[in-house]
């Protein structure tokens, strides 16, 4: 098992980690010549809070506001039953009981009373159902911090070099090296963006999860459009399935799967067919993340309650798998799709599980998986003694990172938010699966002072190594590539695509862009 | 090579199989299903515990027996209607004169029939179970003022208002089944065991029966509130009973605003259509269920049972669909499989699974492409046609000028192309390359055997046939119909300027009818393109099954087989991509359906279209994502290559 201990202490104050190479992580100065290279590379964004028109809207508040009281009573029940359903037809009858009948407003009284009773009943028995939407959204997320994050979702593209990402402002901006224009999507449902995914096997579709429902946006690469319409957006929605936090396309790009708290039910949605099966199974209380494995055969799907559940993809029936202490809070597959890591809430370790593939060509009624989870990885409280003074780092693990490669594991931690010196952090594992699975230190990633990491993914395809980009709070968006040469020849199974032969790894060159490289 | 025989034993070993075992299961759904329908009928909110008892024991007793027999009876007449109307190719009608035209045939009117009668059987099996008021179908009764005590027998009409609205939803049940498609058996994407699957459809098919209740008691209710008087009077005349005139008659409003009675009604609709539609669910869960066919056998007598020899085979629709869905999952799922899809045959060393599988594919997929050309063609000279002339002034211009040119032959052509695919009213037309895009040909393997039989003999009911005399009508037939053209068929052109009426003529006689029904043949534009895809799901299947076995050939095919025909699977699949992209192009086209969600009509081959273009985009990019640079030293036409480096470059 890996620990925080065996790993190097963290860097200084003001220190940015740049790059790995040699097996080791090199780190720049706080200089400003640092910093002016980083941010040459064309992906290196920066989004200050300041630039983005934040709409100061609530609708609650605003609703009293502007209602105008001296309708009938039969436009305000409407009203009420379009805003509120059906609880907001008995609340509107119960309020104006001077104008109906004495028995209907004490009737919906009572009814009212028994359905807040029941649901309260129903809240305690699934606490997650009393939040609010966007309390929802950023407890389940996979970003920290979400609803204060500049940037709430990214994602590269699977075989293309280039990204999607939704800003605070419920904008998403596709970012290519290659082309000039950075299309900007907007939609009137584009409301607290939760997830994008590309749709594998497809140059266009950019599935989001939005606050009331799925799109799926179709922009064409060749368009030189800068606001693509709403008309290329298609609207996914299912009665009772909002908040959408989380998505997954199918590595082949046939399916996508789609979660939401309030849902017991996943949708598997036929996107050209805009229509959804949905796989309900009640256990839980609804599905908050969502991960389809990189051979996909097997989906994970965790639960608001201590319970997950991994899906095989052909027949789709599920195993459930029960955590002792909390939900499942992030989790990741690796490259062929035999080993799950994931997290706990309120546990400071990875666990493993492994899924041994059946005997080929049987027809699976379930695959046959392990008995019970390994802790591969403590990451509990360490103290570093550094020159500056000890440094804490260690404790919950907000979400989990593999590269595609399956050679380094990125973990990021949460962190505290009350105390000012334990910041989120990034640690970094170097990992092999063959032989045995095998988790190494590798050392922590750090942004620039007073930045925290918000959210990770690594670049689907890069030839060197691996290529970890991180969201920061302060708005920026970096890219820091991990310089190795695979040990094994990666294999997708039937998703991915055949390696080309790595050409020698480069001592690290800085003075490059990074992806002059990556330019095929 | 393939007999007829060969091809039954499919349909005889597999697929009744699969039916009766539907119907097994209905059958046994029906107790309970019956169970809650006596309790919502004989619910009282004052004696809840005194009904459920008191339901116990009436489940017992004999009359209720009697009727259950009757319910199962129902059961295995609608599983055996449904096994035999049953298509996995929707008929799409392009006009509502069509729909009208399917309504009205013959087969389908035997259906609504039969639908009909078992409407009415369930009904009375209702009023038997609510008992009371409903029970029986007359009543002694003194007529009149009641001053004669003579006794007579007089209509009970909550009984009948029963019977006759167990017969108006089993039609309308029928009719909607005809606009719905509801005989369509799509497949689904997501495999699902069939418990599950049908579990987690239950609660659709609850709440879509109660809204289809609710919908057709409304309409009965309108309907019986004008017309009732005419079958109450014929009824008291066949079986001599009397109205009572001490009792308020029914076919009033006082007499409609029964709230028991609407109740029991919208019960005994929604208990009938349930279980009818828990058939049809069933029915459609166990016959898409993937069927595992034999790569190669060891055996030559079951060398038809193979999927090479049945993906080829033209015999049974169904058999097909299967055979390439399963082609679809075993290139995905199952590398055992797969290696034997690329195996040498042993003497000899051809790969013979592989040519044949990737020889029926190509070939779907071409046949695909030469009807969107067609299509497209046709399309486009009618929009030019169109904006020359308008109106019914087209008609003449185009038929005064036919020996013009090439255009004006054209021109006419459109109005026989477009109708439904397998319409009802379409005549043999055997071997005709221009019927070939809108109606799957009948001899091609799109034909399932029920739509052969539908189509086969020139129909003797049919308004239009036999009968039809004049040029003038002659001409009419194909427009108002929407179907093929004998005139075409013959290889004719459609009339000879000797045999037509003078333009003036025509334009004199602006036959009203014939513009409105002109009129109401343009109203579903968007059905013409639907009717294209019809039978898409074979082509999503073979460019799955061929995407998905040249990625696997990748590091699985250890022969090359594969790699001789990538270039004919690559240009296959470009030409396709180029002919649906021009065809979204066209209006309409690209249009989406408006989605329902409370029908159990399936929907998705309205959408079939959207998920070919997908797939087939997905299918080249899996290639394109596998290969890489490696595609660059296949043989293709610049034009291939161009579009083919698009791909390369994600840029499609």
């Amino acid at each position: 098992m890996c620990s925080l201990a065996l790993f190097p202490a963290p860097l200084p104050a003001g220190q940015t980690t740049l790059c790995e190479s040699n097996n080791e992580l090199l780190s720049g100065g706080g200089s400003t010549e640092d910093r002016l290279k980083q941010e040459s590379s064309p992906l290196s964004l920066y989004f200050p809070r300041e630039s983005l028109k934040l709409h100061c809207r609530t609708e609650s508040s605003s609703k009293a506001a502007f209602l105008d009281h001296s309708e009938t009573l039969w436009m305000r029940s409407a009203a009420a039953w379009r805003d509120g359903g059906l609880t907001g037809l008995l609340d509107e009858i119960t309020n104006s009981n001077t104008e109906v009948p004495k028995w209907l407003s004490v009737s919906s009284g009572f009814t009212l009373a028994l359905i807040r009773w029941f649901s309260s009943f129903h809240g305690s028995l699934f606490p997650h159902l009393t939040m609010s939407s966007e309390d929802m959204l950023a407890e389940f997320s996979q970003v920290l911090n979400w609803s204060d994050c500049v940037v709430r979702a990214f994602a590269w593209h699977p075989h293309a070099d280039k990204f999607a990402l939704a800003l605070l402002d419920d904008s998403i901006k596709i970012y290519n090296p290659k082309s000039a224009t950075t299309p900007t999507l907007k939609h009137r449902l584009q409301k607290s963006v939760a997830a994008v995914q590309w749709k594998p096997l497809c140059a266009s579709a950019l599935a989001v999860a939005c606050q009331n429902c799925l799109l799926v946006w179709h922009v064409d690469p060749c368009s030189l459009s800068t606001r693509p319409s709403s008309g290329c957006a298609q609207v996914l929605s299912q009665p009772g399935h909002s908040p959408v936090t989380s998505i997954a396309w199918s590595p082949s790009g046939s399916l996508l799967v789609s979660a939401s708290p309030m849902d017991t039910a996943m949708m598997v949605w036929d996107v050209a067919a805009e229509s959804c099966v949905p796989l309900q199974r009640v256990g839980g209380g609804g599905v908050t993340f969502l991960s389809w494995s990189p051979d996909g055969s097997h989906v994970l799907a965790s639960t608001p309650s201590a319970l997950f559940r991994v899906w095989e993809t052909r027949m789709w029936t599920c195993e459930r798998w029960p955590c002792v202490k909390g939900r499942c809070q992030s989790g990741c597959w690796s490259p062929d799709g035999s080993r799950l890591l994931f997290t706990v809430q309120g546990e400071m370790v990875i666990y493993a599980l492994t899924f041994t593939d059946s005997p080929a060509g049987v027809p699976t009624c379930t695959t046959k998986g392990p008995q019970a989870a390994a802790v591969v990885a403590d990451l509990s409280e360490t103290t570093f003694n550094t020159p500056d003074g000890d440094i804490m780092v260690g404790g919950e693990i907000q979400s989990l990172a593999w590269d595609p490669t399956g050679e380094r594991l990125a973990v990021l931690l949460k962190g505290d938010s009350q105390a000012a010196d334990r910041p989120a952090v990034i640690a970094m594992f170097k990992t092999r699966t063959t032989p045995v699975f095998e988790l190494l230190p590798c050392g922590f990633v750090q942004g620039e002072a007073g930045a925290e990491a918000r959210l990770i993914q690594f670049h689907p395809n890069f030839q060197h190594g691996a290529l970890l980009t991180v969201c920061w709070s302060s708005g920026r968006i970096t890219h820091v590539p991990f310089y190795f040469l695979s040990t094994s020849v990666p294999h997708f199974g039937l998703g991915g695509s055949p390696s080309l032969p790595r050409p020698q790894e480069r001592p690290a060159d800085f003075n490059q862009s990074l992806f002059t490289e990556l330019a095929s | 090579m393939f007999s007829a025989e060969q091809s039954c034993w499919f349909v005889r070993k597999v697929i009744c199989w699969r039916a009766v075992a539907s119907i097994a299961w209905a059958v046994l759904l029906l107790p309970p299903i019956t169970a809650v329908f006596v309790i919502l009928s004989r619910f009282s909110l004052l004696h809840p515990i005194q009904t459920v008892s008191e339901c116990l024991t009436f489940l017992t007793s004999a009359s209720v027996i009697f009727s259950f027999i009757l319910l199962c009876g129902v059961i295995i007449m609608v599983g055996f209607l449904n096994l035999e109307y049953y298509t996995v190719i929707p008929t799409i009608a392009c006009s509502k004169i069509a729909l009208l035209g399917q309504l009205l045939h013959p087969r389908h009117f035997v259906n609504s029939l039969a639908h009909c009668i078992m409407g009415i059987i369930v009904a009375w099996c209702c009023a038997i179970t609510i008992g009371g008021r409903y029970e029986a179908v007359a009543y002694p009764c003194t007529p009149g003022d009641g001053a004669d005590s003579s006794h007579q027998m007089c209509l009970n009409e909550y009984h009948f208002i029963l019977l006759l609205a167990g017969a108006f939803v089993g039609l309308s049940h029928s009719m909607l089944g005809v606009i719905y498609n509801m005989n369509y058996v799509p497949f689904h994407t997501v495999q699902q065991y069939k418990y599950l699957r049908f579990k987690g459809s239950l609660p659709m098919l609850v709440k879509c029966s109660a809204t289809q209740a609710l919908y057709s008691v409304r309409n009965y209710i309108v309907l019986y509130f004008f017309l009732g008087y005419i079958p109450k009077a014929w009824i008291c005349k066949t079986l001599n009973l009397h109205l009572n005139s001490s009792v308020h008659p029914l076919d009033s409003i006082a007499g409609l605003l029964d709230l028991n009675l609407l109740y029991q009604l919208w019960v005994s609709a929604g208990f009938l259509l349930l279980t009818w539609h828990v058939t049809l669910l069933l029915f459609r869960i166990f016959v898409t269920e993937v069927y595992s066919f034999a790569v190669q056998s060891s055996f030559t007598e079951d060398a038809h049972q193979c999927l090479p020899k049945v993906l080829t085979g033209k015999q049974s629709m169904i058999l097909k669909f299967l055979a390439l869905q399963d082609l679809a999952l075993l290139s995905q799922h199952s590398p055992l499989r797969r290696v034997e899809v690329f195996s040498l045959s042993q003497p000899g060393g051809h790969p013979h699974n592989w040519n044949a599988i990737s020889k029926e594919c190509l070939s779907l997929l071409s046949d695909l492409t030469q009807r969107l050309i067609a299509y497209h063609d046709t399309v486009a000279t009618n929009g030019r046609a169109k904006s020359l002339s308008t109106g019914s002034e087209r008609k003449t211009s185009s038929e005064t000028s036919v020996t013009s040119g090439t255009d004006d032959l054209m021109s006419p052509r459109p109005t026989f192309l477009m109708k439904t695919p397998a319409s009802v009213f379409a005549r043999s037309i055997v071997g005709s390359p221009l019927t070939a895009p809108f109606t799957p040909d009948l001899d091609s393997p799109f034909a399932s055997p029920a739509l052969r039989r539908l189509t086969a003999p020139p129909d003797p009911f049919s308004p239009w046939s036999g009968t039809v005399q004049s040029p003038h009508i002659m001409r009419r037939v194909p427009k108002l119909w929407s179907t093929s053209t004998d005139s075409q068929v013959n290889g004719s052109p459609p009339a000879s300027p000797a045999s037509v009426p003078s333009p003036k003529q025509e334009q004199s006689k602006p036959s009203l009818l014939a513009q409105f029904l002109q009129n109401r043949k343009e109203q579903l534009p968007e059905a013409s393109s639907q009717a294209l895809f019809a039978d898409s799901q074979a082509h999503i299947w073979a460019l799955e099954g061929l995407s998905y076995l040249v990625q696997a050939s990748f590091s699985e095919d250890q022969f090359g087989v594969v790699q001789t025909a990538l270039p004919s699977i690559l240009s296959c699949m470009l030409v396709l991509q180029e002919a649906v992209d021009r065809h979204f192009k066209l209006p309409h086209a690209s249009s989406k359906p408006v989605r329902s969600a409370s029908s159990l009509g399936d929907s998705t081959h309205k959408t079939l279209r959207f998920a070919l273009r997908a797939t087939l985009k997905t299918a080249i990019y899996r290639i394109t994502t596998t290969f890489g640079n490696h595609l660059n030293a296949i043989q293709m036409s610049a034009e291939h290559r161009k579009r083919l480096q698009q791909f390369l470059e994600n840029k499609e």
